[in-house]
């Protein structure tokens, strides 16, 4: 259909020259033209909120919030614009032909701008978000320093409070789009046999926006750093000082990014599926996308809004979360965590995929259970909007809905349970290599367990008295997040980027990273469920002198943590810069669509639509037809829904 | 090869350059540690000023403490340094105006020696409410809508209120450092140092304009309405 | 490398059985270490009431989570052990073409959805009974001990960065200072002036959100005398690590004349303090003036 209508430029566009590059829409002009956004539009916000000030308040005011917070969007209008994202409606308000390519040619100069193609946005993804990744690590380095001591505040304690806020904000947001956004857009769209994504000019858009959503966010530092974690708890979220105006504009940033993005996967998976390709074939990798979509469009708007009643609570002095003016702090709380359990789940979600993609490669196995880890990711899906007040066990909201609460959390495990069904039952009578890739995987299951068994105490209110805001729900959610996601992320970057490159990636470093990051990892995390349970409160600069020796071990741990992230960056810097090893099609012996094309990936992917003959796990029957590449049209009419 | 190694390292060193400067831009910046006075017994003089706005870069409207150094400077930071077991004697010179109390508990003087602080009112042209001027008057309690800032040591259970000049003064101090001929409200009191660590002190009037509860912006930096006393 | 199906072996050993034998094993060993050896030292000890049902609580789920952690590791170790690739061979080896077993899945979701009914069943008892276990239970609890109506009752004032505490039954006198008599019911009244704080009793069990414009009732009983932490649980700002005070327990004759010191202590400052009140809506919202 897409052929036939959009014929695909098979040539490589002829790129232009260094200078017309250079002087056409690109990153470099997006940076000036975000920052002369933020100048004009901060100039316009201090003349409306002059105004306003004066009627208000005759004194004048100290933080010119609505200055601030124009200027922050001016900054997004200025990047947008840099990058050309407005030249195509503006071309087709003026009678241009519809195009689906944009950006698309040989040159590096792609990896910097506006370019659809989908392989091209994902490579500019995982930069991005590795690059927070580490970012926000660097920052959890600092924090593990501060924690080095029980009371004496090694950074002035507005500035510790800033990190604590950079690293949870920075990490939730970079790692929410860490797997769909690199591996989502590279992969789905070959997966299901397609040669792009639905909408590419809203996937480049996505990329970019989060892109900026980092920097805004990095911009609180310039604007007196932000006091309220990445919970953003109303009123103390009206109450700082401007820094928080990055904070919020940054997570708007993403939470809009967060809803193209999903609704760009699903549009995709449900009209750009090749010939054959049923919903029983679809890779459980593409099935994790589409149930993280759902999350993300469904949850984010939420957090948008609430995002957006703070703002107007700064700027034009409405009282949303003012209890004294009839607002309610109560409301954030509930409009957050309405959005924020969904959003654990959008960093959950993408490992199962991960996860229960690769486990089939390297037992040698078909995936165990196919149905069920739809099923599983299904419910896990719809029933995380049905859990979010046991984040407010102990704040006196309608305390009589706690057994509820407490019912509806313990329920979700039963899904999350069949993920470890199916990757045991895959594992069953296996013939497992150790690949790096086969490592992470399995390490996600010993980390993912003690993540769930520990929530199951804080899902228990009576045991939440103790553990609720503790440094245990801190511990908890690193073994999830970290534990979970972030090692199945590992997994799927050693695993997919061979393809995604063209180069091999060093096993022996590879191997090294695996051992010292699950070592460390646990050796940081596992010692802080008893810190927490000791009666250590998250986010503390100062702590009781007694749990001194377990933080210093901790920290240390956790220094040797960061330098376990070092040699993955080393090896990435390793293979594919220094010693760079062409990677072979299919290195891994995988059944799936994305392994039957050559590396590197031509930019239109197939040099037909392919039709798919059965479903990637085929492993024990040698035989077992994945793919047809040349039987466009072929197939009997009843073979498309089997 | 050659030309990739020069510019992963060229890359690396960049980077370490950009957290350097994040280190030290961002997350060391902070006043500076000022030392007491030390006085020939051994006690210590910690002489203080209020101001209802520093007047100066970068926040020029902030409501801020000063301290005056050992060489009689006054200088804009709120990290003092004070010895161990030793009597602390203050003095503070406070030139803002009436804010009032939110928990009016705090108008109470606790952990001073003697449980009271001395008040006297300089150049000041009365309360308002007709009540005469404080002169040398020692105090427990003073009336909660009278404090422009307050003293407040948490963990040492010490809180002293400090009397704000009367909404009528016209004689007011608008940049930092005051001199002395501006109305002002001098406290005076004295406190015990407890053994060698770091604690910290904050004012309890929502003094800070026009942010939520009059506690955001300098009721929340360090250098201005939040200090420490590194106590060795 | 070529790719070859698995050679069927006749003489496969019952890997279900072997796995079994040792989860049952490592299982029976490990439950009644986690109860009697380890179990005692598990926060947060026995001083109250809610430590006490907390403590039972974290047994109970620590001993019925070895059974799943052992299920977990044994298989995965077993696995690991015993389902490798031959990596000398040079071939690659498939595994036997299993999709699924409806049996083993309807096994797994039966057993899984008794455990979480159970669980929450027990979690949901054990919460009425405890008397809500020393959480915050909002302004109107459910869960209410039998002596509430002659217990002591104690406002908790959380504010930017301090806590305050008014006894209503003397006066409504306030004060920075935490003491509480012994073996008497306690009634925690938690509210905040300005954002939302957590008052955590570390060792009493009691964390309660304060939050502005509401009324947070939590209950605790204390059976020992001694002293312990207050912290802030909520992130509120600046001073939010350094929110802490030491609470202090005492006698009831010793909490009496304590209390009416300090209620002569305060008499003027009490003079000052605003009607006794399960909520307070400071002025000013905004501005200082």
């Amino acid at each position: 259909m897409e052929s036939a209508a959009l014929p695909v430029n098979r040539s490589k566009g002829a790129a232009p020259s260094f200078l017309g590059q250079l002087l056409g829409f690109n990153v470099i002009w997006a940076v000036a033209f975000a920052i002369v956004g933020y100048i004009v539009a901060h100039w316009l916000g201090g003349k409306i909120g002059a105004n306003i000030a004066a009627e208000q308040n005759p004194g004048g005011t100290d933080q010119d919030d609505i200055a601030i917070l124009l200027g922050l969007f001016g900054s997004i209008i200025g990047w947008m614009l840099g990058l050309g994202f407005f030249n195509y409606p503006l071309k087709r308000m003026l009678g241009r032909a519809p195009s689906l390519h944009e950006g698309v040619d040989s040159s590096t100069w792609r990896y910097f701008r506006l370019c659809t193609d989908h392989k091209v946005v994902a490579m500019q993804y995982l930069v991005a978000t590795l690059f927070f990744f580490f970012v926000a690590g660097l920052n959890a380095m600092f924090i593990r320093t501060e924690l080095t001591s029980s009371n004496a505040t090694l950074f002035p304690a507005g500035n510790y409070l800033t990190l604590v806020g950079l690293h949870g904000t920075m990490m939730l947001t970079m790692m929410s789009a860490g797997v769909i956004g690199p591996l989502g857009n590279w992969l789905v769209p070959i997966m299901i046999g397609s040669r792009r994504m639905a909408f590419p000019r809203i996937e480049s858009l996505t990329m970019w926006l989060t892109v900026l959503a980092g920097f805004v966010l990095l911009s609180a530092t310039l604007l007196g750093g932000f006091p309220t974690g990445w919970t953003g708890y109303a009123p103390l979220a009206d109450q700082a000082r401007a820094g928080i105006d990055s904070y919020l504009v940054s997570f708007l940033l993403i939470g809009i990014a967060l809803v193209l993005v999903g609704i760009n996967i699903l549009v995709t998976v449900v009209t750009l599926r090749a010939p054959g390709m049923t919903w029983n074939r679809l890779p459980i990798f593409v099935w994790a996308m589409v149930t993280t979509s759902i999350l993300a469009v469904l949850a984010a708007p939420v957090l948008a809004a609430a995002l957006y009643m703070v703002m107007s609570d700064r700027s034009i002095e409405s009282t949303f979360f003012i209890s004294s003016s009839g607002g309610s702090p109560l409301l954030w709380d509930e409009l957050f965590w309405f959005f924020g359990h969904p959003e654990v789940y959008i960093l959950a979600l993408p490992g199962f995929g991960i996860v229960l993609e690769i486990l089939p490669v390297f037992a040698r196995k078909p995936l165990w259970g196919y149905r069920m880890a739809v099923a599983g990711m299904f419910g896990v899906a719809l029933m995380s909007f049905m859990v979010w007040q046991h984040h407010l066990f102990m704040s006196g909201i309608n305390a009589n809905l706690r057994p509820f609460y407490m019912f509806t959390t313990e329920l979700i495990s039963i899904p999350t349970g069949l993920i470890f069904l199916n990757g045991f039952g895959t594992l069953w009578k296996a013939k497992i290599r150790f690949t790096v890739p086969m490592l992470f995987c399995l390490a996600f299951f010993f980390n993912f367990l003690i993540g769930g068994l520990s929530g199951v105490f804080l899902s228990d209110v009576t045991s939440d008295v103790v553990t609720h805001g503790s440094f245990f729900v801190m511990a908890h959610f690193h073994y999830t997040i970290m534990g979970g996601l972030v090692f199945a992320l590992m997994g799927g970057i050693y695993y997919w980027l061979p393809k995604m490159t063209g180069y091999t990636i060093n096993q022996a470093l590879g191997k090294l990273h695996f051992w010292t990051m699950f070592i460390f990892f646990n050796l940081t995390f596992f010692p802080l469920f008893a810190a927490g349970m000791l009666g250590m409160p998250r986010r503390v600069s100062s702590y009781n002198a007694s749990l001194h020796t377990l933080n210093v071990f901790v920290s240390i741990m956790a220094f040797c943590l960061g330098l376990s992230m070092l040699i993955f960056l080393g090896n990435l810097v390793w293979s594919l810069v220094l010693k760079r090893e062409r990677a072979s099609d299919n290195p891994w012996h995988s059944k799936s669509l994305e392994w039957q094309i050559p590396t590197p990936v031509p930019s239109y992917n197939f040099e037909q639509i392919p039709t798919i003959t059965g479903d990637p796990y085929g492993y024990g029957l040698p035989e077992a037809p994945v793919v047809d590449f040349g039987r466009r049209g072929a197939v009997a009419a009843g073979e498309a829904g089997a | 090869m050659r030309v990739r190694l020069l510019a992963v390292a060229a890359t690396f060193a960049a980077l370490i350059a950009l957290v350097a400067v994040y280190v030290v831009y961002f997350l060391e910046s902070g006043p500076p540690a000022v030392a007491a006075v030390i006085n020939r017994d051994g006690s210590a003089s910690l002489t203080l000023q209020v101001v209802g706005s520093y007047g100066n870069h970068p926040f020029p409207d902030w409501v801020s403490y000063l301290v005056k150094d050992p060489s009689g400077k006054w200088r804009h930071t709120t990290i003092w340094k004070l010895p161990a077991h030793e009597l602390v004697h203050v003095t503070v010179y406070q030139f803002d105006s009436q804010t009032g109390l939110r928990n009016n508990f705090l108008a109470q003087v606790r952990g001073t020696v003697g449980g009271v602080a001395t008040y006297t009112d300089v150049g000041n042209t009365g309360k308002g409410s007709g009540l005469p001027p404080y002169n040398n008057t020692s105090l427990s309690v003073i009336p909660p809508s009278e404090p422009a800032h307050t003293f407040t040591v948490p963990d040492l259970d010490l809180s002293v209120p400090l009397v704000g000049i009367s909404d009528s003064t016209s004689n007011v101090c608008a940049v930092a450092p005051c001199p002395m001929h501006f109305a002002h409200t001098t406290i005076s009191f004295s406190f015990r140092t407890p053994g060698a660590g770091t604690y910290r002190w904050q004012c309890f009037v929502p003094c800070a304009f026009a942010f939520l509860y009059g506690f955001g912006g300098p009721m929340q930096t360090i250098g201005y309405m939040d200090g420490l006393l590194e106590v060795a | 490398m070529s790719i070859a199906p698995e050679k069927v072996g006749r003489d496969e050993p019952h890997h279900g059985r072997n796995i079994a034998i040792i989860w049952a094993i490592a299982t029976a060993i490990m439950v009644p270490v986690i109860i009697w050896v380890v179990g005692p030292h598990i926060p947060p000890g026995s001083l109250t009431d809610d430590t006490r049902a907390q403590h039972a609580v974290d047994v109970v789920l620590t001993a019925l989570s070895i059974p799943l952690l052992m299920l977990v590791w044994v298989y995965l170790g077993y696995a690991v052990i015993n389902f490798r690739a031959d990596p000398a061979s040079g071939t690659i080896v498939d595994g036997p073409p299993l999709r699924s077993n409806t049996r083993i899945q309807a096994t797994w979701l039966i057993v899984s959805a008794v455990l979480v009914v159970g669980l929450a069943a027990y979690g949901t008892v054990d919460l009425l009974t405890e008397n809500g276990a020393g959480g915050g239970q909002g302004s109107n609890p459910l869960a209410k001990p039998s002596d509430a109506r002659s217990a002591l009752q104690v406002q908790v004032i959380g504010q930017q960065w301090l806590w305050t505490f008014r006894y209503p039954g003397y006066g409504g006198v306030e004060t920075a200072q935490l003491v509480l008599p012994v073996n008497r019911e306690i009634e925690f009244h938690v509210t905040s002036l300005d954002v939302v704080h957590s008052f955590w009793a570390i060792e009493l069990g009691v964390k309660a959100d304060a939050v502005p414009g509401a009324d947070n009732i939590a209950y605790v009983k204390i059976f020992r005398k001694g002293s312990f932490q207050v912290r802030c649980d909520e992130l509120c700002g600046l001073w939010h690590g350094h929110m802490n005070t030491t609470g202090h327990i005492v006698s009831g004759s010793a909490f009496n004349s304590w209390i009416h010191a300090t209620v002569t202590k305060y008499a003027a400052v009490t003079k000052y303090l605003p009607p006794y009140s399960l909520t307070y809506y400071p002025i000013p919202t905004r501005n200082a003036t």
